[in-house]
């Protein structure tokens, strides 16, 4: 008995259109990038956008819900939830980046020294690395805190404290695997020397994934920087931030929209992140080309 | 084996060693005065009060000489004195873990009893619904802020539908059970108090999800990244190839292997579960580290803050030694 | 003892029957035709062959007979029978009951074939138990006899073992057993020993001929090594994109080969036994196997073939040709042969027209100035240690190594895995510096002068690597990449110079000038390799290190690169080192050859002298290791198994480090290590009883 049939059947299912496979492997990372690109233009444009000031105290409607007024309704100080949101993007998306791209940068090129280097400079730097990550980052960040003060820059220190290690072990990983790789040693053989072989080889084949990483982290520094914030030590009040207004209504289980609306935001930012990260790393793999 | 547990655990003991000097150095190089920030506007007021701190912790003398009488106090299991209770933090921090060791028990549990599954069920049956619903569940369990996760869940089920119990760890009417082991779940159930066991229960349930959640989400994907690895190995293509059953394929060859890095996000996990802990245990009222953290935080409270990530960082390391020690158990390619 | 394939008692009744079988992959790109219609059978205690590079479909087509496809692939036409039964219409559990039961297989790679975390034991026990021929306990006891059978020593022990505790000869007898558990009609091994050493390869290939024998089990052997086929197979099938392009019994097909694939295949290949002075060119064609996606309406070899008529513009059917024979060729239907056919005009083939250059060369060689002198050079690595308490230990890559290369000269390195081959490549190109010793390179010791000091040698000295996917920086066009050495050594200044000098390079290696703003993932794995060369070439070095620079090729493509290697060793009077493990190619391109086992030179001679009079055992046992693609010198050839597995380069054996394997080993051999001594002439080797066999 022939499997004719089967022929048939490859012939009657086509394949779905181009755009179509694109839009199903890529359409969840265009639509993170839409929502970062949407949050981003809200950060630079707050002011044109907010209808009321974001520290306009007014205790007469003071835990008004949501209305027409105030579309997202007033805290306990009766300031405008909505513009407190609009303006609170600005501290946690520059936040975001900041710690990020900061410890990104630095975190490789000691994880890429490291590698390339070797021998005691690689010890010495992945012993500093790895006591740095004995720490749980929340807990040695609210200790550097503390121990510096509350206000945005000094949390933001903090966290950069806490940040580039695991960058570092990445990089460290990933140069591993490119310094033996044969175009290295080629590299080596042609007589340049090894930084430049770090820098112009070997760094933009591992940077891929590092990538990703910086990608998907982002959102994580906007929750741990807003969770900072939550437990008092980020932003000096009366700063708008999501974070401190979570916090601020984190008891008022009633008056819902204090805190839900900050956390949406944020719920929705870090999305944002994941989807493109995500993304980002599928565009990558070269494993996921096939149907 | 005793070789690399030896040589493993030598590791960890120089890691605790060196934390301690870095907390050390965060303390003392804190700009301002350190007594003031040691004892708080209060004491430090006390001229008395404020030599003889000086005094026992020497002040005076140059930073490495501190340290040692720093690490001669540790030894006596000396953190110093809470500014806010006034006890010693050590004592604070005894008083207040359980109820956190309770709750992280419950949601690492959670997310492991869950998680794994439905990883493994997202590979196996990938790009169907359950697969994307996997992915979903993880990707907001990942994505959530804990400190508002909390809040939205007790506002929704506590506030709203009013089906779950509000926060603490009992009605505020209950009597606690006699102290034995000072888990609820344990004590209530020895004590034979069944009502006190139910209550204890529904307050456990919703923090304990809340803190679960990212930690869900962080191992349904590793699990199913990890299966979808293992499928593709050649070692799995000879099983089939030696006619055994799917089945047999699924549980023997690829679970044994897929769920090895799983294991290793023990650590990862631990640490995601105590900084959620203290967003959660704040909104929920629960009587543990992390609502003594947040309250030290929030005041300020120094000695309290650099005891706690003290105890924490060596908890830490010391999860990290089990997890490094279960890792050559299972993968025999780790001791060679 | 015989060692040529040959006549198993064989039943009447064909153990498979495959007829017009299609497999294809369905990819965005479209539809992949791997498998396009092939028809062979199998008779019962057969051996046949499966013959074809890489595309051909061989591997695709092994898979299909059990259908172990992945989703992406699908059978969509054609029968195979399976002892008369249908293997297409068979349900879940029949095909299970199959696998493993009646037909059983063999992959490539034995490193990833077996299960990392579960022992030996349960992997041996778990295919038999799931047949339901033994239970638990009966399993074991058989799986021990399995593995003493296969050749595994003290098998009651390897049991309990897991995986990565065994080498990867011992991992493919394991997966061996596993197969031959259930005692199936058939075998079906998909380049069993391609990722072997040469010595372990021959050592797998007997077990397969003597499992044959004693078992009367059928075997279906796919390979790209004609050598291997002609050891084990009594028939051959030969695939070229998705089709069967001939068939019939090795030794004639060998011989008289009646489609220009095969006769292309055969001739691309050097011989171990056969060396026409001079004759330092290979036969070969031009060009690259078609595109699956898109195959061409005619001949699909036609656009390569040297004997191509305008009949080929149409597709040829498989057809006899002879007894037992079949070719899909209108030239070889037509009654031609190809054997006496040698077209030398055609322009697809590579041809050498630089006999003046050949003058200049044998000058240079006669010379004999000496370019490289290599004394007692060692490297130790250090093993990562576990914790603290382990001692420390190094791997003894390279452990006193003395090497002489005069200008113009071709040196061949040659041993198995983990005779530091590569270390020392890398050693003399100054990758790394060597633990002791000294390596002085024109004039110049470069052992452990600093980059500051090499940096102008490096001008000299170049090397070409073995990966063509690794070897050129992915980000980097290859402008840029052939670019940089000529812009940092000064070669040349300015852009124009620059691009002048790379199209002038690109012409020489035979790769389009146009092509400089590509990047590498745009090339071949053969044009890569070329370029790899290309950016050798551009400093104009003197010497050139070329580490297994073909292995990763297919023949033809190794084919041409040998040959574009020759000219350009004879145009501009290269010197080259070069490291293989492929005895024939190393005997066809070098003037002397250098013999190493675990980081040891064993032997060291001319190669015309190496190969007629070997005086080392280790280099006599590697000789015979090679499987040569004649059935008729196969059968006259003396066999000399080696046995055993390679010692480790942690804990090399005391004394003379080949002791433990040889035939000869008397108790000095224990206590001395036997220096590199001069035999006679220039013949150098490192044994105490040199040339005394048996």
């Amino acid at each position: 008995m022939s499997v004719g049939y089967r022929a048939l059947e490859s012939a009657a299912l086509g394949r779905p259109s181009k755009r179509r496979r694109w839009t199903r492997r890529y359409g969840l990372a265009t639509l993170g990038g839409g929502i970062i690109a949407i949050w981003v233009l809200i950060a630079i444009t707050a002011p044109l956008l907010s209808p009321y000031l974001p520290d306009t105290v007014d205790v007469v409607n003071r835990l008004e819900p949501p209305s027409w007024t105030h579309w997202l309704g007033t805290d306990a100080l009766g300031r405008d939830v909505l513009t407190r949101l609009l303006y609170g993007s600005r501290i946690s998306l520059t936040t975001g980046f900041v710690v990020v791209l900061v410890s990104a940068a630095f975190g490789t090129l000691v994880g890429g020294i490291a590698a390339f280097a070797r021998g005691r400079i690689e010890e010495i730097i992945m012993r500093v690395t790895d006591l740095v990550l004995c720490f749980p980052p929340i807990i040695l960040a609210l200790a550097i805190a503390a121990a510096l003060g509350i206000g945005t820059t000094n949390t933001i220190i903090a966290m950069l404290v806490v940040w580039w290690p695991k960058f570092s072990r990445l990089a460290r990983g990933l140069v591993i695997v490119q310094r033996s790789q044969e175009y290295v040693e080629a590299a080596h053989v042609v007589g340049l020397n090894p930084s430049r072989i770090l820098m112009r080889h070997v760094l933009p084949n591992a940077v891929g994934p590092l990538i990703v990483l910086v990608t998907l982290d982002i959102g994580n520094a906007i929750i741990t920087f807003a969770g900072l914030s939550f437990l008092g030590l980020g932003v000096v009040p009366p700063t708008p931030e999501w974070g401190s207004m979570v916090a601020e209504g984190r008891e008022l289980v009633d008056q819902w929209w204090v805190a839900s609306f900050p956390g949406l935001a944020i719920l929705s930012v870090v999305l944002g992140f994941n989807f493109l990260g995500d993304g980002i790393r599928d565009w990558l793999d070269p494993k996921s080309r096939r149907r | 084996m005793i070789r690399y547990v030896a040589s493993r655990l030598g590791l960890s003991l120089l890691m605790a060693v060196l934390a301690t000097l870095v907390i050390f150095l965060i303390a003392n190089t804190v700009p301002g005065d350190p007594a003031l920030a040691q004892l708080g506007d209060v004491a430090a007021s006390n001229k008395e009060f404020l030599a003889q701190f000086r005094a026992k912790w020497g002040l005076d003398l140059p930073l490495w000489e501190r340290y040692f009488i720093f690490l001669k106090g540790l030894s006596r299991g000396d953190l110093g004195i809470s500014i806010a209770t006034q006890r010693p933090v050590l004592e604070d921090i005894a008083a207040y873990a359980p109820a956190t060791i309770e709750l992280a028990t419950a949601g690492f549990l959670l997310a492991l009893l869950v998680g794994i599954p439905l990883g493994v069920f997202a590979a196996v049956r990938r790009d169907t619904w359950i697969d994307h619903a996997a992915r979903f569940i993880s990707l907001i369990g990942v994505s959530s802020p804990t400190f508002w996760l909390a809040f939205i869940m007790l506002a929704i089920f506590y506030g709203g539908l009013q089906i779950a119990p509000g926060p603490g760890r009992l009605d505020p009417i209950a009597l606690p059970p006699p102290q034995v082991t000072r888990f609820f779940v344990i004590d209530t159930a020895l004590a034979g108090d069944w009502s006190a066991f139910h209550d204890t229960l529904a307050h456990l349930i919703l923090p304990s999800v809340v803190l679960a959640a990212t930690t869900l989400g962080l191992v349904t994907r590793t699990t199913r990244a990890s299966m979808l690895e293992s499928m593709q190995q050649d070692y799995v293509r000879m099983a089939r190839a030696k006619g055994l059953r799917e089945r047999a394929v699924m549980i023997s060859h690829v679970l044994p292997n897929a769920l090895i890095p799983v294991v290793t996000l023990g650590g990862l996990a631990y640490a995601n579960l105590l900084s959620g802990a203290v967003m959660t245990e704040t909104v929920f009222s629960w009587p543990g580290l992390g609502l003594y953290t947040f309250r030290s935080a929030a005041a300020l409270d120094f000695p309290a803050i650099m005891g706690i990530t003290l105890v924490v960082a060596v908890t830490y390391l010391l999860i990290n030694l089990v997890i490094d020690v279960s890792y050559a158990l299972l993968d025999p390619r780790v001791l060679r | 003892m015989s060692r040529t394939a040959h006549s198993t008692p064989i039943d009447a009744a064909p153990v498979l029957q495959v007829q017009g079988l299609k497999t294809h992959f369905f990819t965005d790109e479209g539809v992949v035709r791997a498998v396009d219609g092939i028809s062979f059978s199998v008779a019962g205690g057969e051996t046949l062959g499966i013959v074809g590079e890489s595309g051909s479909g061989k591997s695709v087509a092994a898979l299909s007979l059990v259908r172990l496809l992945d989703e992406s692939c699908r059978i969509v036409a054609g029968e195979v029978r399976f002892q008369g039964r249908d293997v297409l219409a068979m349900t879940t559990e029949e095909l299970r009951s199959l696998r493993g039961g009646g037909v059983a297989m063999v992959f490539q790679n034995p490193m990833t074939s077996l299960n990392p975390v579960l022992r030996i034991a349960r992997q041996l026990v778990e295919t038999m138990v799931v047949h339901q021929r033994y239970d638990v306990d009966a399993a074991t006891v058989r799986s021990v006899n399995l593995l003493g059978r296969m050749g595994i020593t003290a098998p009651g022990r390897a049991i309990r073992s897991y995986p990565h505790q065994f080498s990867g000869g011992m991992r493919q007898r394991v997966v061996i057993a596993m197969g031959m558990s259930n005692e199936p009609a058939l075998l079906i091994a998909d380049e069993p020993t391609t990722a072997l050493d040469v010595t372990i390869q021959a050592q797998i290939l007997e077990l397969l001929r003597e499992l044959n024998r004693d078992f009367a089990t059928a075997i279906i052997l796919i390979s790209h090594d004609l050598g291997v086929i002609a050891r084990v197979c009594a028939r051959v099938v030969v695939m070229y994109a998705g089709e069967v392009v001939e068939e019939g019994p090795t030794e004639a097909l060998l011989a008289d080969p009646r489609h220009p694939y095969t006769w292309a295949l055969i001739n691309a290949v050097p011989r171990l036994d056969r060396h026409e002075p001079g004759a330092r060119r290979l036969t070969t064609i031009g060009g690259t196997p078609p595109d699956p996606l898109n195959h061409p309406p005619g001949c699909r070899f036609a656009e390569r073939c040297p004997f191509r008529i305008e009949q080929c513009a149409r597709h040829p059917d498989l057809l006899d040709v002879g007894p037992g024979r079949k070719s899909r060729c209108w030239v070889a239907q037509a009654g031609g042969t190809l054997a006496g056919h040698r077209r030398e005009a055609s322009p697809a083939m590579a041809q050498s027209a630089s006999t003046g250059f050949a003058q200049t060369h044998a000058t240079l060689l006669a010379r004999g100035e000496r370019l490289l002198e290599v004394r007692g050079v060692t490297k130790h690595f250090p093993v990562p240690r576990q914790g603290f308490f382990e001692p420390h230990q190094v791997v003894h890559a390279v452990d006193g190594v003395d090497l002489d290369v005069a200008q113009g000269e071709t040196v061949g390195i040659v041993g198995e895995s983990g005779c530091g081959k590569s270390t020392l490549a890398r050693l003399i190109a100054r990758i790394h510096a060597p633990t002791a010793g000294s390596i002085v390179f024109a004039g110049q010791d470069i052992s452990n002068a600093s980059a500051a000091t090499i940096r102008p040698l490096r001008r000299r000295m170049q090397m070409v690597f073995q990966d063509p996917y690794s070897s050129l920086n992915p980000r980097m066009t290859l402008g840029e990449t052939l670019g940089e050495p000529l812009r940092f050594h000064g070669v040349t200044h300015g852009t124009a110079e620059t691009a002048e000098r790379i199209a002038e390079i690109l012409e020489l290696v035979g790769i389009s000038p146009r092509a400089v703003r590509r990047y590498p993932h745009e090339f071949s794995g053969g044009q890569r390799q070329r370029i790899s060369i290309a950016r050798a070439l551009a400093v104009r070095p003197d010497f050139i290190v070329a580490d297994e620079p073909i292995s990763a090729l297919d023949v033809n493509i190794q084919a041409q690169i040998i040959n574009l290697l020759v000219d350009l060793q004879e145009r501009f009077g290269l010197t080259y080192l070069f490291i293989a493990h492929d005895l024939a190619v190393v005997r066809h391109i070098s003037d002397r050859i250098v013999v190493l086992y675990l980081g040891k030179v064993m032997e060291s001679a001319a190669t015309d002298e190496l190969f007629a009079a070997p005086l080392h055992p280790y280099t006599r046992h590697l000789i015979s290791a090679v499987p040569i693609p004649d059935v008729a010198a196969e059968r006259q050839r003396r066999n000399l198994p080696l046995t055993g597995e390679p010692p480790s380069a942690i804990e090399p054996p005391s004394g003379c480090r080949f002791r433990t394997r040889c035939p000869i080993a008397q108790p000095i051999c224990t206590e001395r290590d036997p220096a590199l001594a001069v035999h006679h002439g220039r013949h150098e080797v490192a044994c105490h009883f040199p040339g005394k066999f048996s």
